[in-house]
């Protein structure tokens, strides 16, 4: 990983370059798309197309202005991931569905709120302040649709949707980043205590539990609660990000091992415990068998039709609006790689997979580049959550692991999924923003604490020096205020 | 940090691999296998509404596209739809395909290897694309003859085969249906239509589970053929063996005791001749002879004459295959020796069975495919008479010929005898239970000397005189029907 010599690029020219690219590559799809129903090029279609390009290109100008050193390829990649997801959702539309346009609007909602991010965050720095603020919002997003009168009820066998006026959210989509907020809050101020103070047991060492509780906690409390809506894909997520983010702030590749280990034998015990898992399971296991095809629900039927799909695609598919993706249950959203690999066959989707993997590998390059532990933490951990939600997800859909409730991000149909993702890129470009412009000498906003830690090298086995614990130490009990509010 | 950073990375990086992995086994490297998947409708919904090929008996398609509406060019119609319907099957865009219509798909659609040159010249002549038609072996009049036997409201199947070549000249069932009703094109009637027909009792769309090659029956007397064959090939027994028959066969410790047929001449000896006993059909003796062989010798006589088995490439329909059952204890081998009990077959496994006892112990290939043809009728395919497997030897086979020739002479199959032809047959009574109702079965064929027709029939849930008038009798009229072509 080189950084290139002298005076930092902003690059900006080239992500123009390569957002008129992806905007072509979104708004061709959506021609072909349209030739091919006999329903091209009208006022619709220009009009929907201008709205996306003015947005992207709006997007790319507050870079210009606000985070001008942000890398150049996240905001390309994710408006042609978005494009790509706009035409096929427009493609699979009936004559009298909506949804294409509902997406479209979702996006530009997605846009601007990633938009104000960025233009009102400047420095992604800020949001540690928010560490157990964040806590305290992702209590709420989790049991929202939990409570009556908000809550959309059971949608799908899941509880995970809330109504809010004619719109139905899934707040636990938001809660992903408030969560990880918070574990790169948590973990960047107690890192230290976490990897100095404990047990040594065997090979691995154990932190203290007063150190590490109110993150295992808050955890804990969140894979319950989404056990408890039976949203088994957020779980995993989630699971994925914390261990993740532990390990990156640790190191210790202990946790991977605990965490892996948990997975499993939790993983277990829920597939015995709650009838849905090992539904799910045993689906995936016998999705070829007459029993579990033809159950009403937790069979197999539509995974093994988006399977069926995904064979006639082959190689090279069958072309944009010229195969069968509506045969598939939730050919829009929850199986929507189906219908891109029947359309665009092995080599349209892995180009599809190839973008995500670039988009995560920017991340990670953000988090290496950044020069606070928070940063680092929050970069690697979103980026991280990306491409584990794009494994679940894909996995699931190609019977790799067995299929559990995820979206496919910027493709699915689904806005509370598009406004998340585009508010992780909003910050993963903020954060890449300040790993590859210069130094940045100038003071932080009051409040915010200078991570000056990493001048200070940790002597082992001394105790921390207690300066930089005293700042969060006090909005430690101010915040936990508003986490006993609850 | 850095470092974690990395490994992070390629951990995401690993479960993209694995994802790439995925993607490139369903859709390149075990598309085929989904693609062939009999769930998986895109082929043909693809295919639907194309020009397929015609499914033909002597030179009268008996299945066809006939041109269509204008949104699907091509409809599928059954012509003597109940006839052929557990031959052909039907044609579903909403409930699928069955019988010769999905194992013949390939060839039906044009898509089959056979075709290649044939899709190449539709493709630059740019003619609707067009399948090979598939012309059967059946007779249509003996296929007539047999359904006709048939009453109406009687549940039973007929097969009739060549057995030298194994080739099906006629096979039927009822009750049956009309494949037209579930092939329409307008969904909501086919759905209206296929409830209907569900709930007739003994309709099952399925070949697999019912009809002569699915409906698994228990084989009642006829399953002593198995017996016999079984004992001359063990050595222990020739065709001079002096067999107990006890009127009843009791078995050390339970008080159950299986008996003989009550009606019939058996209880007058106390031994039998295996051409006495299989001539009244007397039970304890064969009873006593699977005891004696014990069940591994019975299972695998039966195993040859192809129970449990693969039936061969050439019947190109589901099939079922019960075997020999495997758990038993005295009674239970005793009784299964005799038919009953846990011993099922289906009706085409008897015809078998009895062919290969025509044919010198060889048990030929069931055929059903006479030629294949291309769509400008040059033949592509004619299978030719295989051996599907030897089931016993040419002397065996020739006693039990000679004794089964006795059973129509002087026996309790004589309604089966044709004047001027030697006929061999066998008859079978399963009892269904308590309420006197009975699997009736007559298995044969003819001339004995020179075998030209092998006939199987059972008709289900009959009672005692019913079932005989409706087997043997109606064997004679078909060996007549073939002997006389």
């Amino acid at each position: 990983m080189t950084q290139t010599d002298g005076a930092p690029k902003p690059r900006r020219n080239i992500e123009l370059l390569l957002l008129l690219l992806a905007l072509a590559v979104g708004i061709s799809a959506n021609a072909l798309v349209g030739v091919d129903q006999e329903k091209a090029f009208d006022t619709d279609f220009w009009f929907q197309s201008s709205l996306l390009a003015v947005a992207a290109l709006g997007f790319h100008v507050v870079l210009r202005i606000r985070a001008k050193y942000a890398d150049p390829v996240i905001l390309p990649l994710v408006v042609a991931l978005n494009g790509l997801g706009l035409a096929m959702i427009h493609r699979l539309d009936g004559p009298d569905d909506d949804t294409g346009n509902n997406q479209l609007r979702w996006t530009l909602i997605a846009m601007a709120v990633a938009i104000a991010v960025i233009w009102f965050l400047k420095d992604h720095r800020v949001l540690r302040r928010f560490t157990y603020i964040s806590l305290a919002v992702s209590a709420l997003l989790l049991v929202l649709p939990l409570i009556p009168g908000i809550s959309a009820g059971e949608i799908l066998g899941a509880r995970v949707w809330i109504r809010l006026g004619p719109l139905t959210f899934q707040p636990g989509e938001i809660a992903k980043i408030t969560l990880a907020i918070f574990f790169a809050g948590y973990l960047s101020s107690n890192r230290d205590l976490i990897l100095l103070a404990g047990r040594k047991i065997g090979p691995l060492q154990f932190p203290r539990f007063k150190d590490m509780g109110p993150m295992i906690t808050a955890w804990l409390v969140s894979i319950g609660v989404l056990i408890f809506q039976r949203d088994l894909g957020s779980s995993v997520l989630f699971f994925g990000l914390f261990i993740v983010m532990i390990y990156v702030a640790t190191s210790r590749i202990s946790w991977v091992v605990i965490g892996v280990g948990l997975l499993l034998g939790g993983g277990f015990v829920a597939s015995n415990v709650f009838s849905h898992v090992g539904l799910r399971i045993n689906g995936w296991l016998n999705a070829f068998t007459d029993e579990v095809y033809g159950r009403t629900f937790g069979g197999s039927y539509q995974i093994v039709e988006g399977l069926f799909g995904m064979a006639s695609g082959g190689l090279v598919g069958t072309g944009l609006g010229q195969g069968r993706p509506n045969m598939v249950p939730f050919a829009n959203s929850d199986m929507i790689i189906a219908s891109f690999g029947e359309e665009l066959g092995l080599f349209g989707l892995f180009a599809i997979v190839m973008m995500f993997l670039l988009l995560f590998t920017r991340g990670f390059r953000a988090a290496l580049g950044t020069r606070d532990a928070f940063g680092k933490l929050l970069a690697c951990g979103l980026s991280f959550a990306i491409a584990l939600q794009c494994f679940v997800v894909i996995g699931g859909v190609t019977r790799l692991i067995p299929l559990t409730g995820l979206t496919t991000p910027f493709l699915a149909a689904g806005g509370s999924s598009l406004l998340a993702n585009w508010i992780i890129v909003g910050l993963l470009l903020m954060i890449s923003h300040a790993a590859r412009g210069p130094v940045d000498t100038t003071p932080l906003p009051p409040g915010t604490e200078t991570d000056n830690r990493q001048a200070v090298p940790a002597i082992p086995g001394q105790p921390m020096s207690p300066a930089p614990r005293r700042n969060p130490q006090i909005r430690t009990d101010t915040q936990t205020e508003a986490v006993r509010q609850l | 940090m850095n470092q974690a950073i990395r490994h992070s990375w390629i951990a995401a990086i690993a479960m993209f691999a694995l994802i790439f992995g995925a993607i490139s086994f369903v859709q390149v490297i075990g598309a085929d296998e989904l693609k062939a998947n009999p769930w998986n409708r895109r082929a043909l919904i693809q295919n639907y509404c194309n020009d397929r090929g015609a499914i033909i008996v002597a030179g009268t398609p008996i299945a066809q596209s006939v041109p269509g509406s204008d949104s699907c060019k091509f409809q599928r119609t059954y012509t003597q739809p109940e006839l052929y319907a557990g031959i052909t099957g039907f044609f579903s865009k909403e409930f699928g395909v069955s019988g010769l219509e999905k194992t013949m798909d390939e060839q039906l659609t044009g898509n089959s290897d056979q075709l290649f040159l044939d899709r190449i010249g539709q493709l630059f002549l740019g003619n609707q694309p067009k399948g090979a038609s598939v012309e059967l072996t059946l007779d249509p009049e003996i296929q007539k003859l047999a359904y006709d036997l048939i009453p109406d409201g009687q549940r039973g199947s007929i097969v009739v085969t060549n057995p030298k070549t194994g080739d099906i000249i006629a096979m039927v069932s009822k009750p049956s249906y009309d494949p037209n009703l579930v092939a329409t094109q307008d969904e909501a009637a086919a759905r209206a239509n296929i409830s209907e027909l569900n709930q007739v009792p003994g309709i099952n769309l399925n070949q697999n589970v019912s009809g002569p090659t699915g409906a698994e029956l228990a084989p009642g007397s006829v399953f002593k053929l198995v017996d016999t064959a079984a004992a001359l090939s063990s050595g222990k027994y020739n065709k001079d063996s002096v067999l107990p028959n006890p009127a009843e066969l009791s078995f050390p410790g339970i008080e159950y005791r299986l008996p003989n047929y009550a009606g019939g001449t058996c209880y007058t000896q106390n031994t039998a001749s295996f051409a006495f006993a299989l001539q009244q059909s007397c039970n304890t003796p064969f009873a006593s002879i699977a005891q004696d062989l014990g069940r591994d010798a019975i299972a695998n006589q039966a195993q040859k004459f192809g129970f449990g088995e693969e039936l061969g490439d050439q019947l190109k329909l589901d099939y079922a295959r019960p075997g020999f059952p495997t758990d038993l204890d005295g009674p239970g081998l005793a009784q299964s020796a005799i038919g009953q009990r846990d011993v099922r077959a289906t009706p085409l496994q008897v015809a078998l069975m009895t062919s290969a006892i025509a044919n010198g112990g060889v048990q030929m290939k069931p055929n059903l495919i006479k030629t294949l043809r291309s769509p400008d009728l040059r033949i592509i395919d004619e299978p030719k008479p295989e051996v599907l497997r030897t089931s016993t030897t040419p002397e065996i086979s020739r006693q039990i010929t000679e004794w089964m020739t006795s059973v129509v002479s002087d026996g309790i199959a004589r309604g089966a005898a044709v004047p001027g032809v030697q006929v061999a047959g066998k008859t079978g009574t399963a009892e269904l239970g308590t309420d006197g109702l009975n699997n009736s079965w007559f298995t044969g064929f003819a001339p004995a000397n020179d075998p030209q027709v092998a006939v199987t029939i059972v008709m289900q849930d009959v009672d005692i005189t019913t079932g005989a008038q409706l087997t043997s009798p109606n064997a004679k009229k078909i060996f007549e029907a073939v002997l006389n072509k």
